[in-house]
Parts: structure tokens; C-alpha cells; sequence
């Protein structure tokens, strides 16, 4: 049995542990409430952004030549897989999600013999992806480290997909990161990317118009509308990574506090008991001492 | 008789209300969106986007490019940024224009696509000191 002492420190260690976690927690929590307003605050242009796409690509539907960010390469080869963490721990199973998700995806395909490209977006799984297949990995992105995720950081890793794939380097391109659902849940979920797959007409705002006119034509516009409906999704998912990446830590500090809670209680009941012991034990030797006497 | 006019960048919504008018820089020309204005979906250049309500200028704001759907009731922006004219920072803008100017005489002259996207930064960030200039007359009065 430990001394009362050793249990003194261990109390003592474990309620300052209970602090920081409890601070963790209310931090994150505040961190959440302003990644919610900023993924709610970006979902109108992306809204639009789907809807105006939409309404091209039913317009240009059935003709030739259309652009590779839509319809591919034509080919199911090479397949570059966008795995999306958080730059720091201690968010529950929040990364490490991730990091299964895509290493079971990898295996899947290259069991399949298909070419596996990993473009890793986040420092956990960037550091997680490079021990088991860091010949796979072209290059990494860390989220910014600044509090707000700026449009440029989308609109750069955007661009690199775009001209990888103008290059030929990869046929499908998946984006790998967490659905934030709510709070307590975040699901790790596999979204292609490139070619696109455009949702079912959603369009009801615009169900009763005619159809459109275009200036410059449909192909232009096409092409100009979908390497920044590609970064509005990038944007899209790295809000959404933030705000999941509060929720987790937030999840999981909650419970850490909790635990440690516990734990001081059972080690209070310990130490206490300990003291009785020692007392009993103290009384029992001055009192066999006097009547030895 | 008015039409919703959005103005929405990636960030944000800029702004959101009924005009009577709206009119954008097109790519090809600049646009006014009325209300009954047959469909249409253009692309836009740097320049300045103009709300009226009735015969006046309400609001005016400054998109760095972007997509507009164009539709009977209804006028959606979507700028690849986008800030009120007053915001404008000359400076900033001209800072910028310095940059891409650079790297214009820096670029490769035979790649013509990616000549074509500074051009249209270029274009923008003239677009944008304009805008910049054209605002301060206006706030001393």
C-alpha cells in the first residue's frame, strides 16, 4: 500500500490534470461556436455555387469534350486520396478515424492493383501516413495555424489538384475527412472529388425559369466554374474538419474531466482509509505499549 | 416590383436585400439585372457592382471576379471576394498590382492560359484601385 504521502502527490497530480483538461474543454467548446458560424456563414456560396453548376451541366450534358474535373480522365488507374486531420491531438478518436479510414482505403485499392497517390491535409495524419507509406505521399498541406482557415488555403490545395490532374498524375481523386454531425458525432466519411459527382437536380429555386442563358458559352463557363466549385468543397470540408475537430476535443476533455473526477474520489477514499489504518494501528501500539507497562 | 439581390463571397454573405437594379461588371460587358431579366448566368471581372433602389446608387461593392445567376426575381453574386467600395484599400490594391505585374513579366509568354488568368488578376487589381479612388471623393463630401 502506497504511503500517504505518495497518495498526497498523486491526488495533487491528478487534480491539476483535471484542471488543464477542464480548460481544454471550455476552450474548445468557444472554438466550436465560432467554426459553426463560420461553416454556416460559407454554406450560401456553396449552395449557389452547386445550383449554377448544375444548371451547366445539364446544359452541356451529352456533348463531347467536357472538361477532366468532371467527367475524368476516362481511366480508373491512379488514385490520389486527400486524407483531412487536424494539426493537433488530443481530440478523441477524431484523427485516428481518419488515419483508418485511409489506411484501410489504400489497401482496398491497391489490393484492387490500382495506383494509390496520397496527398495528406493536416499534420496528424501527414505524420501518421508517413511511417507506413511514405513512398505513396506527393506532397502534404497543413491547415493554417491561424484561428480562421482563410479561402486561400483552399483555393491553393484546389489548384494543385487541378494541375496534378492536368498533368495526368492521377484518374480519381478522393477526398477522405469528418463528416461533423454534431457535437458528440463525427463520422470519417470518403468523398470523390474528381471527377465530379453532381448531385441529382436539386434545383427547385430556379424550377419554375426557362433555361439558361450563358455569357461566355457553357464551356467556358463550365471551366471556369468548376476548379472553384472544387475549392468551395475543399473550403467546405476544412471548416467542417474544424468545427468536428472542437466537437471531438471538447467530447473528449469532457470525459477526461470526468475520469479524473473519479479518480481523485478513489484516491481520496484511499488516502483516507490509509490515515484510519495508521491511527488504529498508532493506538494499538501506545496501548499494548502502557499495558506491558 | 424588385428582384433579391445577393452578394455572397466564400466567406460569407455580403449582403442580402430587395433593389430595383443591379448592375455587375460581365466579362463581356457590364449587365444590369431588372427585375423580369430573362435568365442568364454570366462570369464577371474585377470591377464594381452597383445596387440601386429606384433611381440611386444604395450600395456599392467591389468583386474581385466571380460567377452571377441572373433570374426573374432574383440576382445571386458569387465573387471570388468581395468587399464594400469604402472598404477598399488603394494601397493594398496597388501593392498587389505591383506583385502581379512582376510576375507577368516573369511568366512564361508561350503558356497563353496561364497569361490569361494574370491578365484578369491584373485587370482586377487595376479594377480595384479605381474602385478604391473613385470611394474617397465620395466619403469627404
Amino acid at each position: 500500500m502506497a504511503s500517504l504521502k505518495e497518495l498526497r502527490a498523486r491526488i495533487g497530480s491528478v487534480k491539476s490534470t483535471r484542471k488543464i483538461t477542464s480548460a481544454m474543454k471550455m476552450v474548445a467548446a468557444a472554438k466550436l461556436r465560432r467554426a459553426e458560424t463560420r461553416a454556416a456563414a460559407a454554406r450560401p456560396y456553396a449552395d449557389a455555387m452547386r445550383r449554377m453548376l448544375a444548371e451547366v451541366a445539364r446544359s452541356v450534358a451529352g456533348e463531347g469534350g467536357q472538361p477532366a474535373l468532371l467527367t475524368g480522365t476516362g481511366q480508373d488507374k491512379v488514385h490520389l486520396l486527400i486524407p483531412m486531420s487536424s494539426d493537433r491531438g488530443l481530440a478523441g478518436a477524431f484523427n485516428s478515424n481518419i488515419n483508418r479510414t485511409t489506411r484501410n482505403l489504400v489497401l482496398r485499392l491497391q489490393a484492387e492493383g490500382k495506383t494509390v497517390k496520397i496527398l495528406p491535409v493536416g499534420r496528424k495524419t501527414y505524420e501518421f501516413l508517413s511511417r507506413d507509406f511514405a513512398d505513396l505521399i506527393i506532397g502534404h498541406r497543413h491547415l493554417s495555424a491561424s484561428k480562421e482557415i482563410p479561402f486561400s488555403s483552399a483555393t491553393e490545395l484546389g489548384e494543385q489538384i487541378t494541375s496534378l490532374l492536368e498533368k495526368g498524375e492521377f484518374d480519381v481523386c478522393t477526398l477522405v475527412y469528418n463528416r461533423f454531425q454534431n457535437v458528440m458525432t463525427q463520422t470519417p466519411t470518403e468523398m470523390q472529388i474528381v471527377p465530379l459527382a453532381l448531385p441529382e437536380n436539386d434545383n427547385t429555386e430556379n424550377a419554375d425559369v426557362a433555361s439558361y442563358e450563358f455569357e461566355p458559352d457553357e464551356a467556358t463557363m463550365l471551366s471556369s466554374l468548376l476548379p472553384r466549385n472544387l475549392q468551395v468543397q475543399l473550403y467546405a470540408t476544412m471548416l467542417e474538419t474544424a468545427a468536428g475537430e472542437n466537437g471531438a476535443r471538447m467530447t473528449a476533455m469532457d470525459n477526461a474531466t470526468r475520469n479524473a473526477g473519479k479518480a481523485i474520489d478513489r484516491l481520496t477514499l484511499t488516502y483516507n482509509r490509509t490515515r484510519q489504518t495508521n491511527i488504529t494501528n498508532e493506538l494499538i501500539e501506545i496501548i499494548s505499549g502502557a499495558q506491558a507497562v | 416590383m424588385s428582384i433579391k439581390v445577393k452578394i455572397v463571397s466564400p466567406e460569407k454573405v455580403l449582403f442580402a436585400h430587395d433593389a430595383d437594379m443591379v448592375v455587375m461588371p460581365g466579362s463581356e460587358g457590364d449587365i444590369a439585372a431588372m427585375p423580369e431579366h430573362a435568365p442568364l448566368m454570366l462570369t464577371l471581372r474585377g470591377g464594381v457592382v452597383d445596387v440601386y433602389e429606384g433611381d440611386v446608387v444604395m450600395h456599392r461593392f467591389f468583386v474581385a471576379g466571380g460567377f452571377a445567376d441572373i433570374a426573374p426575381t432574383h440576382c445571386t453574386i458569387l465573387a471570388d471576394r468581395a468587399l464594400k467600395v469604402e472598404d477598399v484599400s488603394v494601397d493594398d490594391a496597388e501593392a498587389r498590382l505591383a506583385a502581379l505585374e512582376k510576375s507577368y513579366e516573369e511568366a512564361d509568354k508561350m503558356n497563353v492560359p496561364a497569361l490569361d488568368i494574370l491578365m484578369d488578376k491584373i485587370q482586377s487589381a487595376r479594377a480595384e484601385i479605381e474602385a478604391g479612388q473613385s470611394a474617397i471623393p465620395a466619403m469627404s463630401i
